[in-house]
């Protein structure tokens, strides 16, 4: 006698609990392959996970076992020339051949433990300590899109919302109400009536007749359906926190700025557009680089296309502004600026930059971060931009990476999660 | 040929449950004439996921929760992915009902060849081995898993998952030393266990008092000489320390008991892998072979099954790149294969080796053969020559007193004996796992722990020995020390803490 069950649909992820322990167990180790693995990125590439690998000696489950050494007696299959009493010389790495035998007891012996990571588990582990600025306080600041939504009946309302099931009953019950009495009084009177028929009694017939055609009339006067019976279908509007995001990614890219510039400014706005992605539903980017004068391009322009000429860091801010007012509202989207540069910028433009940025950008964005990326010293730009960030400790903050292995500290720096209080 | 076609079960690759009831029945039939008794079959269909799930919880198809779970899982999983591994096509359990697992993504005849090697062959096995019969309660598995999981569980809630964890994490290391090998089991059952729980670790508590008691007691005359605890050496670590250790909570001591349990379930499977896998594979072999003589099956599905039966069958010689050593689906197949000829066309070399049987019932011996032994007793037994020929076996000695590897016996007639006992042993977990033992609890003392290894052949143990007494330090409470005899002389003693720091303390 045999069952056969589908099981198929059952729930997925089983092994989920243990898997996460396992993961729990080794986070430190799991952290530092993370943290290795994003300066090994490309921007475009956040869709898969990442291999882990473990030391064996860290997380091997040891059994009492025999080493190697005595005397050990093997049958193995497949003799080809030997005959008994050949002698063969031991295979050199000691446990070559007699080993054999062992490696299936102890499963994975002393080689590294290597793994994949899921994407998400591997973001996970990346932004673990980290956190979005500012966005508790947006929230509070009543900065909410609005949903409708269906919240029962009410007795006003424009005709596009009325219910016409429930405008029906409510006219029903009215009826019932209003004419129960009267039908009763109809239906005993017809009785009457026909009695009255039968036994030939006119009169009595037609004062009953009279009486019928006075109860039909005021059941007749009661509405089918009056104005109080409507009912219309009531919608309110709830907040809903935002959860879209826009990421503007501004470069400079005149000639001082050299590929290998750009590949670090490009590692950052990874991890800054990985990061978004996590907290909103939905992410925007847009890419605007600029020379004397700024253009918004595609993410392949934007990192791979080479101009000369000079620097004027305000074209791109007052394009990045443009923007904002044309496509995205600050009501509905959660703005966050990234600009990168290697901090050369036309002199007399400094000041309107910060200018930009503390009267438009700034009371508009959620964050916007600078990070410099240069190895000389710092120039007109870096100390405008300190002022700001003295301003505007809240949503304001500029960093200077010097190598690719800043990148990541830089940006855990910027997000790093703030104590509550 | 139209008629034969008619009598064909299914034509083409894909599965339904109708077909696979279909076949399950025919099977089932074919392998009631042959005087197969099983348990009742519960057949699961899954996906390879599940498949993993149910790779990775070693099989108990309720696990409780571990790391060293998902440890499996994640390395199951990412061999899957890269294709350096194929899923199992089935995972059956010891249970009854007997559980098996098809997966989804096999072709019909797949499923046909699972349901004849795992729902008959291994369910066979299982409810006819004297092993499982003695050892392991297949009605009760699954209950008592389900309480486990529930009591693991519960704990974690109660005493915080890190402190579990760490109690199965040293349960786990000594799991091989948690089975009774000779004494029988009581049938674990998962009501009488809650029944009792509470009961026992009130006991084992009262009892401990008496043994750790620290008020001295007034000696008797004659009592001078210490008394030894334990009166006599206790291979059990698991159940000893679950037992006597002083320090455990209540709970932790189920929790070792639970571990206990479980390696105890599984210490038959360990111990019959080349009979439960040759017996199920010889099945399988026989079944679907009918299923073709009496003309249900077609060419096309043979074809596919023999591919997939000869390459579970293969077994790489010993300088075979892929050479894992001695493949238990090849060698057990090969005995019961030629077992069956022995019975029918016995050769003289035959009745001179199996007097009692050749040219016997192969309907009766082979029964025989599968209830009555284990692996390394049914080896000695029913090796033959003719299989020894064929795998070409050959042993070898490797000492580390000689320069050189000495070829001690082959496939000859002088070396058929010998090859046959040296193949034995190496399945005789008794030699293969290290023999230690506890000998001695310093009751007045420190309360340390000894523990004696008996090496066999010399043999040391391994690098991990000092791991494993961290473990067992944590559970016993007090010092563990593990010494290693060679003909009645400590050679080496391993103990935790280490000496020098207990002195420097």
């Amino acid at each position: 006698m045999s069952y056969i069950i589908d099981r198929r649909e059952n729930s997925k992820n089983k092994s989920a609990v243990n898997r996460q322990r396992f993961l729990d167990r080794y986070k430190k180790h799991i952290k530092k392959a993370v943290s290795d693995a994003v300066d090994a990125r490309s921007i475009t590439d956040v869709e898969r996970g990442e291999e882990v690998t473990i030391a064996g000696d860290d997380i091997s489950e040891p059994v009492f076992q025999h080493g190697s050494g005595g005397r050990r007696t093997v049958v193995h299959p497949g003799n080809k020339e030997f005959v008994t009493g050949d002698r063969i010389q031991r295979p050199s790495g000691g446990s070559g051949g007699g080993g054999a035998g062992d490696a299936s007891d102890s499963g994975e012996g002393d080689d590294d433990f290597v793994f994949q990571l899921t994407q998400d588990e591997f973001l996970e582990f990346l932004f673990d300590d980290l956190a979005l600025p500012n966005l508790t306080k947006r929230h509070l600041k009543g900065n909410f899109s609005f949903k409708y939504e269906h919240a029962g009946f009410t007795n006003y309302g424009v005709p596009a919302k009325l219910s016409v099931l429930r405008s029906l009953k409510q006219a029903k019950a009215r009826r019932i109400a209003l004419c129960g009495n009267s039908r009763k009084l109809l239906a005993a009177a017809i009785e009457k009536l026909e009695e009255a028929e039968a036994k030939g009694d006119e009169l009595g017939a037609f004062r009953l007749t009279d009486e019928i055609e006075l109860l039909e009339k005021r059941i007749k006067r009661v509405p089918f359906l009056d104005t109080i019976d409507l009912r219309y279908k009531m919608h309110i509007k709830r907040p809903v926190p935002t959860s879209q995001a826009v990421m503007f990614c501004l470069m400079d890219v005149s000639g001082s700025m050299d590929q290998s510039i750009k590949d670090m400014a490009k590692r950052f706005y990874l991890l800054l557009y990985m990061f978004l992605k996590r907290h909103y539903e939905k992410t925007d980017i847009v890419f605007i680089r600029h020379h004397t004068v700024a253009k918004e391009v595609e993410e392949q322009e934007f990192f791979y296309s080479r101009e000369t000429g000079g620097t004027v860091v305000s074209s791109a801010l007052r394009l990045m502004t443009e923007i904002i007012d044309d496509r995205y509202s600050p009501n509905e989207w959660n703005i966050y600026g990234a600009q990168a540069s290697d901090g050369d910028n036309w002199n007399d433009d400094s000041p309107t930059c910060s200018k930009l940025l503390r009267e438009k950008l700034l009371p508009m964005v959620q964050y916007f971060a600078y990070v410099e990326i240069t190895k000389r010293s710092h120039q007109a730009l870096w100390r405008e931009y300190d002022q700001l960030a003295d301003e505007f400790p809240e949503s304001f903050a500029q960093r200077h990476i010097q190598k690719v292995a800043d990148i990541f500290p830089v940006f855990h720096d910027l997000f790093h999660k703030k104590d509550a209080a | 040929m139209s008629r034969k076609s008619s009598k064909l079960l299914s034509e083409g690759s894909d599965w339904t449950f109708e077909l696979i009831e279909i076949y399950d029945r025919e099977i089932g039939r074919i392998a009631h004439t042959f005087g197969l008794d099983t348990y009742p079959n519960q057949i699961e269909v899954i996906r390879s996921d599940q498949m993993m799930d149910a790779y990775s919880s070693i099989g108990m198809p309720v696990g409780y929760n571990h790391w060293s779970f998902g440890k499996h899982f994640v390395d199951v999983e990412r061999n899957y992915q890269r294709g350096l591994m194929g899923l199992a096509y089935e995972i059956v359990i010891n249970s009854n009902p007997c559980i098996a697992y098809l997966m989804e993504e096999n072709s019909m005849t797949m499923q046909a060849l699972v349901i004849a090697h795992a729902c008959y062959g291994h369910n066979s096995f299982f409810k006819g081995n004297y092993l499982f019969r003695t050892w392991t309660d297949a009605s009760a598995i699954i209950d008592y898993l389900v309480f486990a999981k529930k009591y693991i569980s519960d704990s974690e809630e109660r005493y915080g998952s890190q402190a579990v964890e760490e109690i199965l994490d040293s349960c786990h290391a000594l799991m091989n030393y948690g089975v009774d090998r000779y004494k029988r089991p009581h049938p674990i059952s998962a009501e009488e266990e809650k029944r009792r729980q509470v009961e026992r670790a009130e006991y084992v508590q009262r009892n401990l008092n008496t043994l750790w008691r620290t008020i001295p007691q007034t000696k008797q005359a004659g009592d001078d000489e210490e008394e030894r605890f334990p009166k006599e050496p206790q291979e059990n670590l698991l159940y000893f320390i679950e037992k006597n250790a002083p320090l455990l909570e209540p709970w932790q001591r189920e929790i070792v008991r639970i571990v206990r349990k479980v390696a105890q379930y599984f210490y038959p499977q360990r111990q019959t892998q080349v009979m439960n896998e040759g017996w199920a594979s010889f099945w399988h072999y026989t079944l679907l072979n009918q299923l073709y003589d009496e003309g249900l099956v077609n060419d096309g599905f043979m074809l596919e099954f023999l591919a997939s039966h000869t390459a579970v069958m293969f077994q790489p010689s010993y300088d075979h790149p892929g050479y894992r050593g001695i493949n238990p689906y090849a060698l057990g197949f090969a005995m019961y294969s030629d077992l069956r000829r022995i019975c029918e066309n016995p050769t003289d070399e035959d009745r001179s080796w199996f007097p009692d049987f050749a040219g016997g019932n192969w309907l009766e011996v082979l029964p025989g053969a599968m209830r009555d032994f284990k692996d390394e007793s049914f080896i000695l037994q029913f090796l033959s020559p003719k299989v020894m020929r064929d795998l070409k076996l050959f042993g070898v000695v490797d000492d580390d007193k000689e320069s050189d590897i000495e070829v001690s016996a082959i496939h000859d007639s002088d070396g058929y004996r010998r090859v046959r006992e040296l193949l034995a042993s190496q399945y005789n977990l008794g030699d293969q796992e290290p023999n230690i033992q506890v000998v001695r609890v310093d009751l007045t003392g420190d309360r340390s722990l000894t523990l004696q290894h008996c090496q066999h052949e010399r043999r040391p143990l391994g690098s991990t020995t000092e791991d494993v007494l961290k473990h067992l330090h944590r559970l016993w409470g007090f010092p563990v020390r593990l010494e290693s005899l060679w003909q009645d002389e400590v050679v080496e003693t391993t103990s935790c803490p280490k000496i020098e720091e207990q002195t420097a303390a």
